[in-house]
This record gives C-alpha cells, sequence and structure tokens, in this order.
C-alpha cells in the first residue's frame, strides 16, 4: 500500500479532480484502506458541490443597474465617482470617530494607573496597568468594547440578530450561565446581534442595538460581579468614559453596563428599563 | 507584464472586445466581492471600483490573458488596500492568524448552511475555496491570483476545508489539522 506517500495535497487534488489518473488510484487505494480519510474526503466533497450550486445560484441573479449600464457601455463614471465621494467621506469620517473615540476613552479614563472604589467607599488603590490586567473597571470595558465594535460597518457583530436563537445558545453555552438580549424596542433600538469578548475572568456577552438614524448601544454583560461588585451594591450607577456614557450596575450573578454616545438623560431611560428587565430574570 | 506599452497615462480605451470581457465578469466579480465583505451595498462598491481600476490599467493586461483571473486580481488588491486602511477593523495577512476563526466561533454551531458556514471561515480561505472550488481555477492560477505561493494556496485550502466540515458539522470533531507545508 503506497498510503505513506499519499500527502495531505493529494487529498485536496483528488477532491478537485486535479490528479493524474495513476495517482487518483494510488489515492483511492488510500482511502480504502483509510476511513477517517475517506470519511473526510467524502464531507469535502460534498461541500464542494454545495458551495458550487449556492454560488452558482447566484450568478442568476438580476444585475443591479449600473452593472446594466455598464454593460451596455453607459458611461457612468461620473456618478459613481460622485457617489463613492460621499461614502469614502463617510466612511473615513466614521474610522477617525472610531480612532478619536476610543484614545479619549483611553486618555479620559487613566487608563495608566488609577484605583477604584468599593461600595464601602474605601479606596483599592489597585494599580492597573494599560491592557495588562483584568482589573479594568467595568463601565471602562464596556466602553473600551462600545466604540471598538459600534462603529464597524461590516461585522459589528458575530451572530445577526436573525439568528436570534442560535445567538443566544452559543453566548450562554459560552458565558456557562443563560444570557439573553434585552428588548430595547419600546425605546426604538433594534437588536443587530451579538458577540462574544474575552474578559478579564471569562468571556462577556455584548449586545449591539442601533435605532433608525442609526445610533448605537452595547449592552456589555459579565458574570465577573463577584470580584467587581461587593454585595449590595445593586443600583445604576454611571460613568463618563471620555464621550462615552455608561450606565452600570451589578444584578444577580451578572454585571451589566450600558453604552452609548447618546445624552445621558435619554440613556438612563433605557438603562433603567434594562435594569429591570435584569432584575426581573435574577428574582 | 509589458502589455501596451504605449499607454503611458494608463488611459487606455477598452476595445469592444475587452469591454464585453470585463461586462461578462461583473456577475462573477459580485459574488467574489460577497465572498471577500459580507455586506451587499459594500460587495457592490467593489465591483465597482474594480471595474474603474481595471478600466485605468487596462494597459497592464496582457493580451490573451484570462480576463477573470486578471479582474479578480484586481478586486484581491483593492480588497487588501481597504483592509490596510487605518481604522478599519483589518485582519492580518499572517499564517499565525488563522488559527482564529473570522467570527470567534469555537462552539458547535448545528449550523448546515453552507454560505453561513463559509462566512465563519477567514476571508483568506474563503477565496481560496471560491478560487478552486467555485471558479474552479488550478492551484498555479490561484496562486497567481492572489500573489501567494502555492503552497499557501494549499495550506487555505486544506484550512479552509477542515474547518468548512468542522462548522457544517456541528463543530464537534477535533480539529487536530495544523499547518500543511
Amino acid at each position: 500500500m503506497s498510503s505513506a506517500a499519499i500527502t495531505e495535497e493529494d487529498l485536496q487534488a483528488y477532491v478537485d479532480g486535479r490528479l493524474s489518473p495513476e495517482r487518483n488510484a494510488e489515492v483511492q487505494r488510500h482511502l480504502s484502506a483509510c476511513p477517517e480519510d475517506a470519511a473526510r474526503v467524502q464531507a469535502y466533497i460534498a461541500h464542494r458541490h454545495l458551495l458550487r450550486s449556492h454560488f452558482d445560484a447566484m450568478l442568476a441573479e438580476p444585475l443591479p443597474g449600473w452593472a446594466r449600464d455598464f454593460q451596455a457601455g453607459t458611461d457612468t463614471a461620473p456618478i459613481r465617482r460622485a457617489n463613492r465621494l460621499v461614502r469614502g467621506d463617510s466612511r473615513r469620517m466614521l474610522q477617525a470617530l472610531a480612532a478619536v473615540l476610543l484614545l479619549a476613552v483611553a486618555v479620559g479614563s487613566g487608563w495608566i494607573a488609577r484605583g477604584y472604589f468599593d461600595a464601602t467607599g474605601e479606596d483599592r488603590r489597585t494599580p492597573m496597568l494599560a491592557m495588562s490586567g483584568s482589573l479594568a473597571s467595568l463601565p471602562r470595558q464596556a466602553a473600551i468594547a462600545h466604540v471598538v465594535y459600534s462603529p464597524d460597518v461590516v461585522r459589528p457583530v458575530e451572530i445577526n440578530a436573525d439568528q436570534e436563537g442560535l445567538l443566544v445558545n452559543w453566548l450562554s453555552r459560552r458565558m456557562g450561565t443563560s444570557v439573553r438580549p434585552p428588548r430595547l424596542a419600546a425605546f426604538g433600538f433594534e437588536l443587530i446581534g451579538g458577540r462574544l469578548l474575552p474578559g478579564g475572568g471569562g468571556p462577556v456577552a455584548q449586545f449591539m442595538y442601533h435605532d433608525i438614524t442609526g445610533q448605537r448601544i452595547t449592552v456589555y454583560i459579565t458574570t465577573e460581579r463577584s470580584a467587581q461588585w461587593p454585595e449590595h451594591a445593586d443600583g445604576l450607577r454611571y460613568a463618563q468614559e471620555g464621550p462615552v456614557n455608561v450606565f452600570y450596575w451589578g444584578t444577580g450573578h451578572f454585571g451589566y453596563a450600558l453604552s452609548a454616545g447618546i445624552g445621558k438623560n435619554e440613556l438612563r431611560r433605557v438603562a433603567l428599563a434594562v435594569y429591570e428587565q435584569s432584575r426581573a430574570r435574577s428574582s | 507584464m509589458a502589455g501596451k506599452a504605449a499607454e503611458e497615462t494608463g488611459g487606455k480605451v477598452a476595445t469592444e472586445e475587452e469591454s464585453a470581457q470585463i461586462a461578462n465578469c461583473i456577475p462573477r466579480l459580485r459574488r467574489y466581492a460577497r465572498t471577500l465583505l459580507a455586506e451587499g451595498a459594500l460587495a457592490d462598491d467593489l465591483v465597482q471600483d474594480t471595474l474603474e481600476r481595471a478600466l485605468n490599467r487596462l494597459h497592464r493586461f496582457e493580451r490573451g490573458r484570462d480576463m477573470r483571473a486578471w479582474l479578480f486580481s484586481v478586486m484581491h488588491n483593492l480588497y487588501i488596500d481597504q483592509l490596510r486602511q487605518p481604522g478599519l477593523a483589518a485582519r492580518s495577512l499572517d499564517e499565525a492568524d488563522y488559527e482564529i476563526p473570522c467570527a470567534g466561533v469555537q462552539e458547535p454551531l448545528q449550523l448546515r448552511d453552507v454560505q453561513t458556514a463559509l462566512c465563519m471561515l477567514p476571508v483568506e480561505q474563503r477565496e481560496v475555496l471560491l478560487l478552486v472550488g467555485v471558479e474552479e481555477m488550478n492551484y498555479g492560477e490561484v496562486a497567481a491570483t492572489l500573489a501567494i505561493p502555492l503552497g499557501t494556496v494549499m495550506s487555505r485550502l486544506s484550512r479552509g476545508r477542515e474547518r468548512l466540515r468542522w462548522l457544517m458539522e456541528g463543530g464537534r470533531m477535533t480539529t487536530s489539522l495544523k499547518a500543511v507545508k
């Protein structure tokens, strides 16, 4: 048996039908002797077919107007240039904004060395080095996560709201406890989706919402409550991290933080609703 | 890549044949763009930018070469340029990053939808899977189009297929497949 000589490249080329007939026969011999590789190759071939039919269906889709114009030889370049300028400007502005926000959060919150107060008012003066440990406070972590992800146009979330069941299952499994997105529809904020973030003591869930003006709110949920939230520390707290307003609180096993670039009073109304929902869930 | 050297300005006017060749590629360019960018509007922006750049650089296109492959490489390069713009959430193209799935998904996902699964692959693997399995390019053409070594094509293909299988099967198997050189 020549299985020792069969390489991974041979298997891939077998899937793509790009082997010589002799080599093809050798690979087939190898596969009949190696069920593991055979199963793998069989799956690759099946997925190749699936992808092929999925993508070939795209070719039959009707073309948008600009593509038909191009095919017809109509010169649409001036219009497109103008469009792109507008689009490009807004994209660049978003990028610049994200950079400024991040800097503002980092500077404004004294990322370098700083202590924080626990519920007893005792200054713990824990030195915190920039991004090195798990001790950046909940509102700061939440604000940073907000400015990093909320301006993202292409992939603001990992799993979209249209797969909410999947999102909830996945986040809950990773967090080790049931986590679901609060409902903000009453305030005009619709769920975009969610993502998982690394936190100091484990994974953190971030849900993102937007309203019709494109304004985005993120809800940051951590299970690090025990470290950051002494008992009896319930109640809504407020922090301003650079240009981002954050309301945060601890309930049950969770720490929550709501971040947005919107006005404090407006955000407070939303935060109160999420606060009530979180308390209802944990009681 | 001498092409038609007479075009100093790059302002060569496309012949009718070339225009038709380019126009015929639009549907394929659109699906390639949608492999790179999940959002349809951005993908179509990329296609239009590609057409414009291709027309401006037509003097670099060697007659007799595969127009589709050339347009794909124009698009690929534009996409990479966009990634490199400061401030965009760019993922480096280092091999080292490959162990990180694009969406950070490591849990069983009960997915059977090939499009969803594909979207969870790193973009470098996605485009190789598309060019090899859908566009039916041979490995050498893929390497030339993406300007990467043949070995890199093969390792991206191998990793991409394995991760796709993992995702399609609900992510339960162990992914022990490491660098295949």
